[in-house]
């Protein structure tokens, strides 16, 4: 009796109950309104809680958990019907130039709409307006302003902050592992829901686990080193409480009260730390041909890749961010690479070279596997076509893989094979490294579900 | 999720007390509710009904606003559901004072909610109640049809912004006997003078015998009288009922069309699809008001609370702490607008306009500016203008008849265009226009405006469902038309044709999308 009583009690309640001494009891149930008044919204009994109505039997149901309903989304291609459920990006930004992306389950209810996106008017307005060079107009919004038609009121700048050159490796280094709390979970997604292949066990390497000591737990009143700034927010807190703070006026650290316990060391401990098994170099071009569109498209791929990699190594996946033009860098974090854009020319070996250079310095190539995902609008005026292949040679000596996107540019003719593609058929180094090379050539407008169409491409 | 507790009741009681002092009517009943900010983002996708029926879209947003909730945590005030008895959830972190203030906002919510014309079909309805009842039946028939409940779901839902909700409030609106004449009715003025062609004696004899009889048995009138006619006139009954049957409303929307000529919703086995469709069209139904009033709701709301708060004894001390909150809510902001803001300056501003008089020929045709700005004839009507207004209109209407030059130069509202100067690499933001018509229609395009789309008998062949759409100037969401043309094809059984308009180079192109197999063809080269 008790036992089938329990099925209905949330999961807090239940742990207590098993746990619980024996004589403890727990209070009896109301039988008006139900198990827990303040039970969740969605629990079967929701009118027990607005207006003490009986509950019906049976027990009907929750939320649907995301496994589920990519489950559902999985029988409606069976049933005849179209997949509904995308995966979107809601992107804030921070300061210093950082951002957090979070990765969120969307879906499009469909209906008739009117459009809003085009109108009569609007077209013929673009046509009028073409000898107007130096202004284009991107918007209007309803707002508030006192002045004459015609003022500017305040401006904006049009790149974020924080762009221009990736230097302060501090700034955008907290983005990286917001990305990465939510990477896991797209890569199960895209495992999942796409179908995107598990990686083939090419002799990977078994997972090394070391033990660190680390000073980073806490520990009031004693330990080993001091934390200053920890302590004094305690000190505050504790003022705070006797009334002591006013935060109003400059505080004065003489009237302060302090409490030993306010005292926050830092204490050695044993972590537990997983060596990586695979490392990931993602590079592209960030020239001024890629401005816009090519670089969206390059990036939302390449978080995806990151994403179903880090779900494939359990999370043990090391990144290294290159960019190129002519000449190529080292980028620390995610978002130095999604926000750089420079306006010069193109060489792609200077890339090829760079990453030929870490994976000798690091010797990284007897300890991972290394892939190397390319992205690109396919221009490239590497001038000595030798020597590229044989910056590129070199590289199939270590990789496991490579995958190398190209944007085409909506202003390029779409039947003509870039310059980059060019080579790599003149030198035929797709047959030749048919097993490590993939290449995919995508137009700039792709959805995410041609994206990642394309990442099944690269890694089949 | 629970009961607010005495305590707060009794200010909510005290506040119903002022506020009907004022003016504002609503019933009696009304329920309040403590909620956590995790508990709206689960109610939000389920537009704040608890009892709503499950649906898969809904768990997905829910999914989603918890991630973003991490990212933009945010902390709303209140929410008002339009039931009977109204339901009201408030945070679980306010102050006493915030709740005074709240509470007010709430009435005049509920006020505006029980009153307003555009509310009328959802007045006699404990909405949470009957959501409640749908989704069993919906989790019910879950058990026995599985997901292909949700298909139905899903493929109603997909022109459940097209019912025909002007429809329904003006058949709510109409007479009765308009629209369903009885008998006597029917063989008074129908029977006898157009079936039968009667003459005028003999008409009048009848007319006689009805008022002998209704004087003899008033309480049996008809039922004699009928007795009298179906001897004499064997055919009336069939007449009558033929004449019925031609009176029954046409169906007001797609949805209804579908429930009641579809083939395949007529199968036995598929009449069960009817009953969800009807769940999901009458939900859609409940909340249309709601959009279409907005502005209008959200500045009637804040008016009051700025009306009455200050008024209240009970919030000694804490008028700046108020001041504080309501120029959050009620600020212009640069750039932007603020439905808040902008409703609750133009019900004070008509306000004012009606109290001097202003809205009126009289004023109209003064066209000296200093005449005008003296312009007072203290008719102290304005509180009943704006009564009135909230009585019988939506944002449109609200919008479009009172966004004047005044009021737009008042509160220096612009338009505000952006655009790059690359010199400075920088977006710059101007002044567009001061125009108040702009603004206007800047605004108006922002409301809600479903496409008109109509089933076409006339061009109806060989079982294929042909949909026209009205165009208006937009043409529809190319994308969407696929999914949604699957789901009507899937409802009907059948080909779906739909006649639309596409704009191609900036001029609108006719095309003909078809639906047949799940595959979607056009008629465009």
């Amino acid at each position: 009796m008790r036992k089938s009583d329990n099925n209905n009690l949330p999961e807090k309640v239940k742990r207590e109950i098993e746990n619980s001494d024996v004589g403890h009891r727990m209070p009896e149930e109301s039988k008006r309104f139900g198990s827990d008044l303040s039970s969740h919204i969605y629990s079967p009994d929701d009118f027990s809680v607005l207006q003490a109505i009986e509950p019906p039997s049976p027990h009907y149901r929750t939320i649907k958990s995301l496994d589920e309903l990519l489950e559902r989304d999985e029988q409606r291609n069976k049933d005849g019907f179209k997949r509904k459920i995308n995966i979107g990006k809601i992107i804030k930004p921070g300061r210093a130039g950082s951002k957090k992306i979070i990765i969120v389950p969307t879906t499009t209810e469909d209906k008739f709409y009117h459009d809003s996106r085009v109108s009569e008017e609007n077209e013929n307005h673009e046509d009028s307006r073409d000898s107007d060079s130096d202004e284009t107009e991107t918007g209007e919004s309803a707002g508030t302003a006192e002045g004459e038609v015609g003022d500017v009121i305040g401006e904006r700048p049009l790149t974020p902050e924080g762009e221009g050159e990736g230097t302060g490796a501090g700034s955008g280094s907290g983005g990286e592992h917001e990305i990465g709390a939510s990477a896991y979970e797209l890569g199960k997604v895209l495992t999942e829901k796409f179908k995107l292949p598990n990686l083939k066990d090419k002799g990977a390497r078994k997972t090394v686990i070391r033990y660190n000591y680390e000073l980073t737990d806490m520990n009031r009143k004693h330990g080993q080193v001091l934390d200053k700034r920890k302590t004094l927010m305690e000190i505050i807190k504790t003022n705070i409480n006797l009334n002591r703070f006013d935060p109003d006026m400059p505080p004065k650290p003489e009237n302060f009260i302090i409490n030993p316990r306010d005292f926050m060391y830092r204490v050695l401990s044993k972590e537990k730390e997983y060596e990586s098994q695979a490392i990931v170099f993602f590079v592209r071009d960030y020239s001024g041909s890629m401005h816009g569109k090519p670089t969206e498209a390059i990036c939302s791929q390449h978080v995806m890749i990151y994403s179903w990699l880090m779900y494939q190594y359990q999370e043990q996946v090391m990144t290294r961010f290159i960019l190129h033009d002519t000449e190529a860098k080292e980028v620390p974090d995610f978002y130095s690479y999604y926000n750089l854009n420079v306006a010069g020319g193109t060489k792609i070996q200077s890339a090829v070279d760079l990453v030929n250079e870490i994976v000798e310095k690091e010797n990284l190539a007897a300890n991972y596997n290394i892939y190397i995902f390319y992205g690109g609008d396919g221009d490239d005026w590497s001038p000595d076509k030798n020597l590229f292949d044989e910056a590129f040679s070199k590289l199939f000596s270590y990789v496991n893989r490579m995958g190398i996107t190209i944007v085409r540019n909506s202003y390029m003719a779409q039947d003509k094979l870039t310059d980059f593609e060019l080579f790599l058929k003149e030198r035929s180094i797709l047959e030749k490294h048919k097993d490590l090379i993939e290449l995919d050539v995508i137009s700039e407008d792709a959805d995410d579900k041609r994206l990642v169409e394309g990442i099944r491409n690269l890694v089949s | 999720m629970e009961i607010i507790d005495q305590h707060t009741k009794e200010i909510m009681e005290g506040c119903k007390v002022r506020a009907r002092d004022a003016g504002l009517r609503f019933d009696d009943e009304s329920i309040e509710y403590i909620v956590t900010n995790q508990d709206l983002l689960e109610l939000s996708p389920k537009g704040m009904i608890p009892t709503l029926y499950d649906y898969w879209v809904h768990d997905l947003e829910i999914l989603k606003g918890r991630r973003e909730y991490e990212l933009y945590p945010h902390n709303p005030y209140e929410t008002v559901i339009n039931s009977r008895p109204p339901l009201s959830f408030y945070n679980d972190n306010n102050p006493d004072w915030l709740n005074v203030m709240i509470f007010y906002h709430v009435l005049a919510h509920i006020d505006f909610m029980q009153n307003n014309g555009y509310f009328r079909h959802t007045w006699d309805d404990d909405f949470v109640g009957l959501a409640l009842a749908d989704k069993r039946l919906i989790n019910d028939l879950r058990t026995r049809h599985g997901r292909w409940v949700d298909y139905v779901i899903e493929f109603t839902r997909g022109i459940d912004n097209i019912t025909g909700y002007y429809q329904v409030l003006s058949d709510l609106n109409a007479a009765e006997y308009i629209a369903k004449p009885g008998r006597l009715d029917y063989f008074f003025d129908v029977f006898l003078q157009k079936v039968k062609n009667v003459q005028a004696p003999e008409y009048l004899k009848e007319i006689d015998d009805f008022n002998r009889i209704k004087r003899e048995s008033p309480l049996d009138v008809e039922s004699i009288l009928m007795s009298g006619i179906r001897n004499r006139f064997p055919e009336f009954e069939n007449l009558y009922e033929k004449y019925q049957a031609e009176k029954t409303p046409k169906p007001r929307d797609i949805i209804e069309y579908l429930m009641r000529y579809s083939p395949f919703l007529n199968k036995e086995e598929n009449e069960w699809m009817k009953s969800v469709m009807q769940i999901v069209r009458n939900t859609a139904l409940y909340f249309e008001p709601q959009r279409r009033t907005k502005i209008m709701n959200e500045g009637w709301a804040t008016y009051w609370h700025f009306e009455l708060f200050l008024q209240d004894d009970r919030i000694k001390g804490h008028e700046a702490d108020f001041a504080r909150v309501n120029a959050f809510v009620t600020s212009l902001p640069k750039l932007g607008m603020n439905p808040y803001a902008i409703g609750w300056r133009l019900f004070q501003h008509i306000e004012e306009m009606a109290e001097k008089g202003r809205i009126s020929y009289d004023f109209e045709k003064i066209l000296d500016v200093e005449e005008r700005k003296k312009f007072d004839r203290k008719t102290g009507k304005g509180r009943d203008f704006i009564f009135k207004l909230r009585n019988e209109l939506c944002d449109f209407n609200f919008i479009n008849t009172y966004v004047t030059q005044d009021f737009a130069d008042r509160h220096n509202l612009v338009i505000i265009g952006e655009r790059v100067n690359e010199q400075r690499m920088t977006k710059e933001y101007y002044i567009k226009s001061k125009d108040a018509d702009d603004y206007k229609k800047l605004i108006i395009d922002s409301l809600i405006h479903p496409p008109f789309i109509t089933v076409s008998e006339e061009t109806q062949r060989d079982g294929v469902l042909s949909l026209v759409h009205q165009y208006e100037g937009k043409q529809l969401i190319p994308e969407f038309i696929e999914n949604v043309m699957t789901g009507i094809e899937y409802l009907w059984g059948g080909e779906v044709k739909l006649e639309t308009h596409l704009i191609q180079k900036g001029q609108p192109e006719k095309i003909t999308y078809v639906m047949k197999d799940r595959k979607l063809s056009s008629d465009a080269s």
